[in-house]
């Protein structure tokens, strides 16, 4: 506990004054405050509450149960097409902001994902997770989608092997926050 | 999420009957992760938040139709790379844009940047990747999304 406030002491600070401050402007009445910790605080809140505590417990889960040799196998160096196709499944079934991809990145690094697979994961959980495709698909149409869906996939695959290619001589870690 | 719950729960029920001790290292692990990861999310969005009260989204988004040419895509990208709106907010806002006039290639550039370049969110992923490595794959994916953004417009209205 100790460890922890002194770890996190500027953000707990920081949330501590804005939460006051959102709870005065409800007892004062004041509409700023009010609009701010309900139209856009709560918005985000909501949309992670729930969701970020089951992934956290799923990565866990996932890091008591995966085995380093079979995930290295599957998603290291050399796991080629394989691999590539693993993490893009992977990462269309999330949901979710991006931040929550951080997490699932920090696991596949500590199994032995290689560094390619891993931006691929990444690249893929911005541009082509299955809840979103919905979503675009309802507003700007099939043909929007289809096309931008296939452009990115080569276009991530490229960025993470250049990423690659520059972590080649350089050291690469994903730590645990 | 319904579906994330039932996938948990299995999951969960599953890892239990397998191994009670496993399980319960794994969940601490996990909520270990989430409480160290917490204090930093809750500063960013209470900060977005504020933010947004100033700068609320459909006022940033309304002005993306007003620039054309370059300038108009430099905004999308700018506005893109900077906002964070979840893909809820973002898609219905984009369409009522299509249907006001905007282009698609605009759109595409604001999508795109919007999706995969997160500026406000690098406090969040330096914790895990630290800065030099968070700030070239905000790079990296900006080039990225420029290029899917910008051909995808272009490839939409050739069609």
């Amino acid at each position: 506990m100790k460890q922890y406030w002194t770890k996190h002491k500027a953000s707990l600070i920081l949330t501590t004054v804005f939460g006051l401050f959102i709870g005065l402007s409800f007892v004062l009445d004041f509409e700023p405050g009010k609009s701010i910790g309900r139209d856009q605080f709560w918005v985000f809140v909501k949309e992670m509450i729930l969701f970020l505590p089951v992934m956290f417990i799923l990565i866990g889960l996932g890091d008591v149960w995966i085995s380093k040799e079979k995930a290295e196998k599957h998603m290291g160096e050399g796991s080629g097409v394989k691999g590539i196709l693993m993490v893009i499944v992977m990462s269309m079934a999330q949901v979710g902001p991006l931040y929550g991809a951080f997490p699932v990145a920090y696991l596949l690094w500590k199994k032995g994902a290689s560094v390619r697979n891993i931006f691929i994961y990444l690249g893929a959980f911005c541009t082509i997770k299955i809840p979103m495709l919905t979503f675009e698909i309802g507003f700007l149409g099939w043909k929007f989608s289809l096309i931008r869906t296939l452009l990115s996939l080569p276009i991530i695959i490229l960025i993470a092997i250049a990423m690659e290619k520059y972590f080649k001589n350089r050291k690469f870690e994903i730590q645990n926050p | 999420m319904i579906l994330l719950l039932v996938i948990i729960a299995i999951a969960l029920a599953v890892s239990f009957y397998f191994d009670r001790k496993k399980t319960l290292l794994g969940i601490k692990k996990g909520v270990k992760m989430f409480l160290n990861l917490m204090p930093t999310i809750l500063v960013v969005l209470a900060a977005v938040s504020i933010l947004l009260y100033f700068l609320p989204n459909e006022l940033i988004v309304k002005h993306l139709g007003e620039n054309a040419g370059w300038a108009g895509y430099a905004i999308a990208a700018v506005v893109g790379s900077l906002a964070l709106i979840p893909g809820f907010i973002a898609y219905p806002l984009s369409g009522a844009l299509v249907q006001s006039g905007v282009g698609y290639p605009v759109i595409a550039v604001f999508i795109t940047t919007l999706m995969m370049v997160g500026i406000l969110t690098l406090p969040i992923e330096i914790k895990f990747f630290g800065l030099k490595t968070s700030l070239l794959r905000n790079l990296f994916f900006l080039i990225g999304a420029l290029i899917i953004g910008l051909f995808t417009g272009l490839i939409y209205h050739i069609l």
